[in-house]
C-alpha cells in the first residue's frame, strides 16, 4: 500500500541530494542544479499531504506557486550567472572573490 | 498496478535525483535533472494532480530545462573535470547522509494526520484549481504574476549590455 510515507520519503531523499549538491558543487550552474531539485521535493511533499491528509486540492495550490517562485527564481540566477560570467569569465563560486565586480 | 508504477517513478527520480549531483559533466547532470523532473510529474498524476503534472511539464521541462542548458552553452566549456571541490565532498556527504537517516526515521515516526477512508478521488482538477486562484488565492495570484514580470524585467536588465556610456565631448 503506497501511503504518504512513500511520497515524503522521495522528498527527503531529493532534498538531501539537492543539499549535496550546493554544499559539494562548485560551478554555480551545478548550484542552480541542485537547488531545482529542492524545490521539487517541495512541491511534491505539499501535493502529497493535499492528497493523503486535506483531501481537498488546497495543497496543490501552493505547489503551483512553488513552481512559479522556482521559475522566476531560476531566471534571475542564471542572468546573474551570465552577467558574472561576462565580467569575470568564470563561473565557479570559489573563484569569485572580489566584492567590487 | 499502482503500487509497481509508484516503485518505477521513485526509482526513476532517485537515481536521476543522485546522478544531478554525482555526475561529472554538466550537460550530463542537466539531462538526469530532466529525467527527474519528469518522474517528479509522474508521481503528482499519481497523486491525482492532473494539472500540477501537466504544468511540471510545461514549466520545468518546457521552460527551465531550455533555459538552463542556455545557460551552459553560454557559459563554460561543456565538459569540466573538476566540478567539484574535492576537499568538502566527503563531510557533505556525512553530514547529508545523517540528516537522511534522521528525516527518515522522523517521516516513518511521526503520527501524520492521514485521513481514513478512501483516497480521494481522480478527478480532474484544473478547473476547481482556477476557481481557488481567482476567488481564495487571488492576492497571492496577483503578488506571483507581479513577481514574475519583475523577474523577466530583472533578468533583462542584468544580462543587457551597458549602452548609454557617457559619452565626452571630445569622443566619437
Amino acid at each position: 500500500m503506497i501511503g504518504l510515507e512513500s511520497y515524503l520519503l522521495i522528498g527527503t531523499a531529493l532534498f538531501c541530494f539537492g543539499m549535496f549538491g550546493i554544499l559539494t558543487r562548485r560551478n554555480a550552474i551545478s548550484i542552480l542544479l541542485g537547488f531545482e531539485l529542492i524545490m521539487n521535493a517541495a512541491g511534491l511533499n505539499f501535493a502529497a499531504f493535499a492528497h493523503f491528509s486535506d483531501k481537498t486540492i488546497h495543497g496543490q495550490v501552493f505547489t503551483l506557486f512553488i513552481i512559479a517562485l522556482a521559475a522566476a527564481e531560476s531566471v534571475v540566477i542564471l542572468a546573474l550567472i551570465i552577467a558574472v560570467y561576462q565580467k569575470m569569465r568564470t563561473i565557479h563560486v570559489d573563484e569569485m572573490d572580489s566584492l567590487k565586480g | 498496478m499502482n503500487e509497481a508504477v509508484f516503485l518505477f517513478l521513485a526509482l526513476v527520480t532517485v537515481t536521476s535525483g543522485w546522478c544531478v549531483v554525482s555526475l561529472k559533466n554538466i550537460i550530463h547532470s542537466a539531462f538526469a535533472l530532466l529525467v527527474s523532473f519528469f518522474g517528479v510529474a509522474g508521481l503528482l498524476a499519481l497523486l491525482g494532480a492532473d494539472f500540477l503534472a501537466a504544468t511540471q511539464v510545461l514549466i520545468y521541462i518546457g521552460g527551465v530545462m531550455i533555459l538552463l542548458l542556455f545557460a551552459i552553452m553560454l557559459s563554460e566549456k561543456v565538459t569540466n573535470e573538476d566540478l567539484f571541490i574535492r576537499a568538502k565532498a566527503l563531510p557533505a556527504l556525512l553530514v547529508l547522509g545523517a540528516l537522511q537517516l534522521i528525516l527518515i526515521k522522523v517521516v516513518l515516526d511521526a503520527p501524520w494526520n492521514e485521513r481514513p477512508g478512501p483516497a480521494a478521488a481522480m478527478e480532474p482538477t484544473t478547473e476547481i484549481l482556477g476557481r481557488l486562484l481567482l476567488n481564495e488565492y487571488v492576492l497571492p495570484f496577483e503578488v506571483i504574476s507581479t513577481l514574475l514580470l519583475a523577474a523577466l524585467i530583472g533578468a533583462v536588465v542584468l544580462i543587457r549590455k551597458e549602452v548609454r556610456r557617457r559619452r565626452r565631448p571630445g569622443e566619437r
